[in-house]
């Protein structure tokens, strides 16, 4: 990530890509405890499990391509992965679901296009889409945020959960905490208006707080890597403004089927993705201009999907679309050299 | 024109393969091998629609001009697709209304078209039946090995519905090679079709490096030993 340091002084540390992708993981600490804290230990036994997973996929990968094997693991892009996985997927999904989301998006998402810088598309998104499109049941069954809906929180215990991951082995109290995420909710809301839907699902009423807390918690952590100056303004504002304005649009015209923007900016991915998904710096655009298009098209392809598509969350299948419209956003999008009055490809861009 | 059989045999099933190297026909390849029933039915119907047509045009192919050689090669292939789809129809009518489709569109299968303009109106009959057959074979070859990979990953089986083709007595063929599979639907879909072709093709390519390597550090041994053997006088 190359930023212009204007005042003095003029020397600085030759950043490298194992030092943005450490802070990035750092970044995601309050989301994961966020989510260990309100869905259980099944998240965090995930992460762990997926970057395992990661890193041998990677050595064996890197040492087929006879590449220097220690030198690209340093570059952590393989754990940043599995940990982007393991938070987007259920906490009590089996053990293969991460095994063939991290084989999917190590071998084929990223070494198959040429291994780091040259992927096309963000593997933990192209592993995302691929386990929802192959796993529709194991992937949408959520388990309920058991602090919010009166249960302690390690109702669950760390061993019991081990178990069910890797075993099978259902704990005794799940089935009472099994439930679909308010997406789900929302998209097989059937005849009911949004408001009735609220007081179909309790369960849900009382929980929904606890995809509020996570969705915040992502937030802290992309404000982090802002501040670290880690990426730039340009996608997240782009991605969330666009989302919020389509959805208030919806909302002020038809409330009763379209929910609230509040609704669809804090639950779901919609943040995960705002600061951790689309600023990944090989995937998304170049220039900021080319940013703000990049995302602001992710933006609305989410309420799109979300609202008349076949899934409840839209954010995967947004972020490929969007991976791949990204070269032609680019050749539009570019800045103008100094000292020259227009781009000279593409569309006359003047930024 | 000497015909070299052997050359014929090897291009159709490996060298110049229809659909790992001339990529050709892919539409039915990637659209009906979701299970290798299907495909081995689909690859048998083109098979035998390859075989007629390369035939019929080798025969004709002094008396058909130039300038309207296309829609009579189209005319030839449809009546043989016709034939076949009546008696798929007769003969293993499930398989037929899954394949739906894609029977009466063997008829747009490029890899017959190319095979009956680049060689079948060029080349006598015996030569022509031949390569009919072995770009079929290798076609269908391919066809198999797709549908038997996608239907291990997407079903855990092998080999499932069989009597649909061969009668009553292959429902038997059925291998569940996992018990309790859950399934893993991207094999069965369009995409997982496209990555298994690539990996197919990628195999073969590997495979042809390495063969290539084994040829290229062969003969160096040989060439060594002859040259000096006859020396007689003093080398300067």
């Amino acid at each position: 990530m190359a930023l212009i340091r204007i005042t003095s002084p003029h020397t600085h540390r030759p950043g490298n890509t194992g030092d943005v992708m450490r802070t990035v993981i750092l970044a995601t600490l309050p989301g994961m405890a966020a989510m260990t804290f309100f869905f259980g230990w099944g998240t965090l036994i995930q992460i762990l499990w997926g970057c395992l997973l990661a890193v041998s996929f990677e050595a064996a990968i890197i040492k087929l391509r006879k590449r220097p094997v220690s030198f690209y693991l340093q570059d952590y892009s393989a754990i940043v992965t599995a940990v982007l996985l393991g938070l987007a997927i259920p906490p009590f999904a089996p053990w293969w679901v991460m095994f063939v989301g991290i084989l999917f998006a190590i071998a084929i998402a990223k070494h198959m296009y040429g291994g780091m810088g040259s992927n096309p598309f963000n593997p933990a998104m192209a592993a995302y889409a691929l386990l929802l499109v192959s796993f529709p049941v194991q992937m949408t069954s959520w388990s309920a945020p058991f602090v919010m809906v009166g249960e302690g929180w390690s109702i669950i215990s760390f061993i019991d959960s081990l178990q069910f991951i890797f075993s099978g082995i259902q704990p005794a109290l799940y089935d009472a905490f099994s439930m679909a995420t308010p997406l789900d909710v929302m998209k097989h809301k059937g005849g009911f208006t949004t408001e009735e839907m609220w007081y179909q699902s309790p369960l849900l009423a009382e929980g929904i707080g606890a995809w509020h807390a996570v969705s915040a918690a992502y937030v802290m952590g992309g404000i982090f890597l802002l501040y670290r100056k880690i990426f730039t303004w340009h996608a997240p504002v782009a991605m969330l403004g666009t989302l919020a304005a389509v959805s208030t649009l919806f909302f002020l015209i038809d409330p009763d089927n379209y929910p609230d923007p509040f609704f669809h900016l804090t639950t779901g991915a919609t943040m995960l993705a705002a600061f951790f998904i689309i600023t990944d710096p090989v995937t998304s655009c170049t220039s900021n201009k080319g940013k703000l298009w990049f995302a602001a098209g992710i933006g609305l392809l989410i309420f799109i999907i979300r609202s008349w598509g076949n899934y409840p969350d839209a954010v995967a299948f947004a972020v490929l679309l969007m991976n791949l419209s990204a070269p032609f956003i680019d050749q539009y999008t570019q800045p103008r050299t100094y000292g020259h009055a227009k781009a000279k490809r593409g569309m006359k861009g003047n930024s | 024109m000497a015909t070299d059989y052997q050359k014929i045999t090897l291009d159709g099933l490996w060298t110049n393969n229809p659909a790992l190297v001339q990529l050709l026909g892919l539409c039915p390849l990637l659209a009906v091998t979701g299970t290798v029933v299907n495909a081995l039915g689909l690859g048998i119907a083109s098979i035998l629609v390859l075989i007629g047509s390369n035939l019929t045009i080798s025969m004709f192919r002094h008396f058909v001009p130039d300038s309207v050689r296309l829609p009579v090669f189209v005319m030839v292939i449809a009546s043989f697709v016709t034939c076949i789809e009546l008696l798929m129809q007769a003969f293993t009518y499930e398989l037929y209304t899954i394949l739906g489709i894609f029977i009466p569109l063997i008829v747009t299968n490029c890899a017959i078209m190319g095979r009956a303009d680049a060689f079948a109106c060029k080349n006598p009959v015996g030569a022509s039946l031949l390569d009919g057959i072995m770009m079929g074979l290798g076609f269908t070859l391919v066809l198999v090995l797709l549908g038997a990979m996608r239907e291990i990953l997407g079903l855990g089986t092998l080999f499932t519905d069989m009597n649909l083709l061969f009668g009553p007595a292959a429902e038997s063929w059925k291998i569940t090679l996992v018990d309790d599979y859950s399934g893993f639907l991207f094999a069965i879909l369009p995409p997982g079709a496209f990555v298994g072709m690539g990996l197919i093709v990628a195999a073969k390519n590997i495979i042809d490096q390495r063969l290539e390597e084994r040829r290229k550090q062969q003969p160096k041994t040989p060439s060594e030993g002859p040259k000096r053997a006859r020396i007689t006088g003093n080398i300067s």
